[in-house]
């Protein structure tokens, strides 16, 4: 365990250097020239050529990525070019806000698309788990944009029930957190079905139902749990989806979250924003997939770590 | 601005105790209240040696003051923390009497030395100003940094006396500029480059709180050296809104303010709701949209061509794209600005005209070229329609749909054959002619990274408007003559092809009040926050 931690944790660093050098490259090779916005359009050639200086972009790409991973190792993520402010303050301030909409988010979707997918699978065939299908195909394909805007309007504008976009209270999380976990719930609910129906199909369950325990405990006690481990995994990964769709939906709801930072610094071009963003997101999905492996052999122990 | 300034070519050694016609506030005018204003992005910084852009450009007028200052709502300039100034003969030396008794927000008492320190830090390299250019026309320029400029000097705790190396027209629009702001020195030093978070200022009001990505709080200083404002005791910004959502809430009577405007999808849908629309205010502003055409490369170097894209277009109809909410431009400068050559006629849109032009020139088959856009809603809708005019006269322009910084790039660089100049069009710094010459124009701004996208570089202009900035008196008609005859000389040569002129629309809640022209201040936008109140 203790070697195969060690081991996902080398592997782990070596991502993000991966990701840091390719996003750094890719930053690099683009046709925007920083020193140029930082200055402004009436600053003259001298002004320039002096930022380039002071701010150390007049030097070779490896010198350039050398100091940004030494400044990395001190826990300093540089300064955005055009907010003027520490991009590890900007993200630090933002990052509970996100936090706090992905764990809503993940709720969501767990308790929407679990529930659904058990539904589905009880009444398998039949109308009502057509119908439910047919909207998880919706939810799966619906844009976030299009439908945090419908949620908007209906529940906020319209019926009053939340408040216009904005940060806070528990009534602001709730439009979106449904956006973000509406999404998801259709691929939980997709997988849930099809998991509980074979479960339901197990020799196990078949037993079960045989020994004469009422319905409502096979599937309970018997069904449930050995169809939701499949699922559960699946949470670690999430993270990185999550990452996607929090740019999207924070820009909708004016939450203020790093995916708001993000969009805003891409909108921008502010380089060592999109940086600290990046690298900040891929720690977490690396982050996730690990807990995802790490947890898959305590909900099933046939899987073994090696 | 007339009556003023025309008075200083009278008074050049004797001071001006009254200086400008000033603002007279509304007599229905209520102190109190709070206000909520909405912006999609960020705010940068309150810095306002660094701030540059149309979002905190009009935060930190507020927060500051400069030795000038404009009517409100207007581009007249007016006293600012100088009572009164002296020009001497030659035109080369302002000495500028400062207003006793101004205290900065953290309480101290504003000087002479806060002045020369504040020009000083603008214009030293360390401080990466993106307005040092400005100051160029102060005498040790050259030389700024931290041993500051030698041409301003302290003569008393309340006059400073600047010396230019050459007369400056716009000199006193300089110093009315947020880059001329007077600062605390012990504030910037405590902050260092965190100063624009923590700004201490000696405006009208001061930041009582700011929330990375959610809000900045201003509360009113209740020791403001101008009697009597500002009305308002408190201004939220709330940042981080959608426009659709901003105007969403404004229906509601969350938001007084939308910062960024109401969203072009919704406009028709405001202005067909009469009460909404009464509460739309409209205004002219200094902007002008324009293509660039890259005089250095061919097909562009042929002067046939150029002016052939001009006749090409069909203004009216791009206007229309954007809900009519500008008026179609035949010269660089817009109407409002001091200089607009009024009987110039432009180019009319001829397109057989254009096609036998293009013939003349050897293209009767017309080419192919690029046209650079930035990729934000309304400008890729307006470049189509370039796109097709141009393609009635034979040139086949793809277009290229890129971020802001892209298009800035490839304009400055050169490699953008054509350049449409939306979202990223011209608004002028200060109300003066040459303000839309040197850097977009003028052989200052064609070499490479400059903002001079056409590559335009016409020596004899250069030097006609060195003398026209010459003048004494910005508002001399000589000299706004010598302007428009420079616009209309480039318009011959016709390295742009101007589109048009961009109203401003602001949106405001039931309860604000004040006369229409604070909101749609030339120089405050969206608003002039010192002026404004609430009626209830």
């Amino acid at each position: 365990m203790a070697a195969y931690l060690a081991r996902r944790l080398i592997q782990s660093v070596l991502i993000l250097l991966g990701v840091s050098f390719i996003t750094f490259l890719l930053l690099y090779v683009l046709p925007a020239d920083p020193v140029r916005q930082i200055a402004g359009r009436a600053a003259t050639a001298q002004t320039v050529e002096n930022i380039r200086q002071q701010l150390g972009l007049d030097q070779p790409f490896l010198v350039q990525y050398g100091r940004y991973l030494g400044n990395l190792l001190h826990g300093d993520l540089g300064r955005s070019y055009l907010q003027k402010t520490d991009v590890a303050e900007l993200i630090w301030s933002r990052l509970p806000a996100s936090l706090l909409l992905m764990a809503g988010g993940i709720a969501c979707e767990l308790v929407l698309g679990l529930t659904l997918g058990v539904i589905a699978a009880l009444w398998r065939g039949r109308a009502l788990d057509q119908g439910l299908m047919v909207g998880s195909f919706v939810a799966v394909s619906a844009p976030q944009f299009v439908v945090g805007l419908l949620l908007l309007y209906v529940f906020a504008v319209r019926l009053g029930w939340f408040p216009i976009g904005g940060y806070g209270t528990f009534a602001h999380l709730v439009l979106p957190a449904l956006t973000l976990g509406i999404l998801g719930s259709g691929w939980y609910s997709r997988m849930m079905r099809s998991s509980m129906i074979e479960v339901l199909r197990a020799d196990y369950i078949r037993t079960a139902r045989a020994k004469g325990l009422d319905r409502a405990r096979v599937i309970l006690r018997h069904a449930l749990p050995n169809a939701i481990l499949p699922i559960v995994a699946m949470i670690g990964i999430d993270i990185g989806i999550f990452m996607g769709g929090i740019v999207v939906v924070e820009s909708v709801f004016g939450w203020p979250g790093m995916g708001q930072l993000a969009w805003q610094a891409i909108q921008r071009v502010d380089i060592p924003i999109i940086m600290g963003v990046t690298l900040v997101s891929a720690t977490a999905i690396v982050l996730g997939n690990l807990l995802a492996d790490l947890i898959a052999p305590l909900v099933d122990p046939r899987i073994k770590l090696r | 601005m007339k009556h003023w300034l025309a008075s200083t070519a009278l008074a050049l050694c004797l001071a001006v105790p009254a200086l400008a016609q000033d603002y007279t506030p509304d007599p229905n005018a209520k102190p109190g209240g709070a206000i909520v204003i909405t912006y999609k992005d960020d705010v940068a910084t309150l810095d306002p040696a660094i701030g540059y852009d149309w979002q905190n450009w009009s935060m930190i007028k507020s927060i500051f003051d400069g030795l000038m200052d404009y009517v409100p709502g207007s581009t007249a300039l007016r006293p600012g923390l100088a009572e009164s100034y002296d020009l001497s003969e030659d035109g080369l030396t302002f000495t500028f009497h400062l207003r006793p008794g101004v205290k900065f927000h953290n309480g101290r008492e504003m000087t002479a030395e806060d002045v020369k320190y504040s020009l000083d830090r603008v214009t030293n390299p360390e401080t990466q100003s993106p307005g040092a250019g400005f100051f160029g026309s102060i005498e040790g320029f050259e030389n700024a940094g931290p041993d500051g400029l030698s041409g301003v000097k302290i003569i008393d705790p309340l006059t400073v006396e600047i010396k230019l190396s050459r007369p400056d027209a716009t000199f006193l629009h300089v110093m009315a500029l947020n880059f001329a702001s007077v600062v605390p020195k012990e504030a910037v030093d405590e902050y260092g480059a965190d100063f624009g978070k923590h700004p201490v200022g000696t405006g009208a009001y001061s930041l009582a709180e700011w929330t990375i990505g959610q809000r900045l709080v201003f509360a009113r200083n209740e020791t403001y050296w101008r009697a009597g404002v500002p009305y308002l005791d408190q201004i939220t910004f709330e940042v981080g809104q959608e426009p659709v959502v901003a105007l969403l809430r404004l229906q509601k009577g969350e938001v007084d303010v939308p910062g960024d405007g109401i969203p072009p999808a919704k406009f028709t849908e405001v202005m067909a709701n009469p009460d909404e629309a009464s509460r739309v205010v409209e205004g002219g502003q200094l902007h002008t949209g324009y293509i660039t055409m890259n005089v250095t490369q061919p097909p562009f170097d042929k002067v046939e061509v150029r002016r052939a894209v001009n006749m090409a277009l069909n203004k009216e109809r791009i206007v229309q794209i954007i809900n009519g909410r500008a008026v179609p431009a035949n010269q660089p400068l817009p109407p409002s600005m001091p200089g607009y050559a009024k009987d110039y006629k432009g180019y009319a849109h001829d397109p057989e005209g254009a096609k036998k032009l293009l013939a003349d020139a050897g293209y009767p088959d017309g080419f192919e070229t690029e046209l650079y856009v930035m990729n934000t809603d309304p400008n890729p809708r307006i470049a189509q329609a370039i796109q097709q005019d141009l393609a009635a006269i034979g040139i086949k322009a793809s277009l290229q749909n890129l971020a802001q910084a892209n298009v800035i790039e490839a304009g400055g660089a050169g490699t953008a054959p054509m350049v449409w100049s939306g979202g990223m069009g011209w608004i002028a710094d200060f109300p003066d002619p040459s303000n839309f010459y040197g850097p977009i124009l003028g052989c200052a701004g064609a070499g490479e990274g400059g903002w001079n996208w056409s590559k335009y570089c016409n020596e004899a202009l250069d030097a006609e408007a060195v003398k026209a900035d010459s003048f004494k008196d910005p508002s001399d008609p000589a000299r706004l003559a010598m302007w428009s005859d420079i616009y209309v000389k480039i318009m011959d040569d016709a390295p742009w092809a101007p589109v048009f002129n961009e109203q401003r629309y602001t949106m405001k809640s039931p309860r604000m009040g004040g006369e229409d022209a604070l909101y749609v201040d030339p120089v405050s936008i969206p608003i002039n926050y010192d002026y404004v109140f609430i009626k209830e």
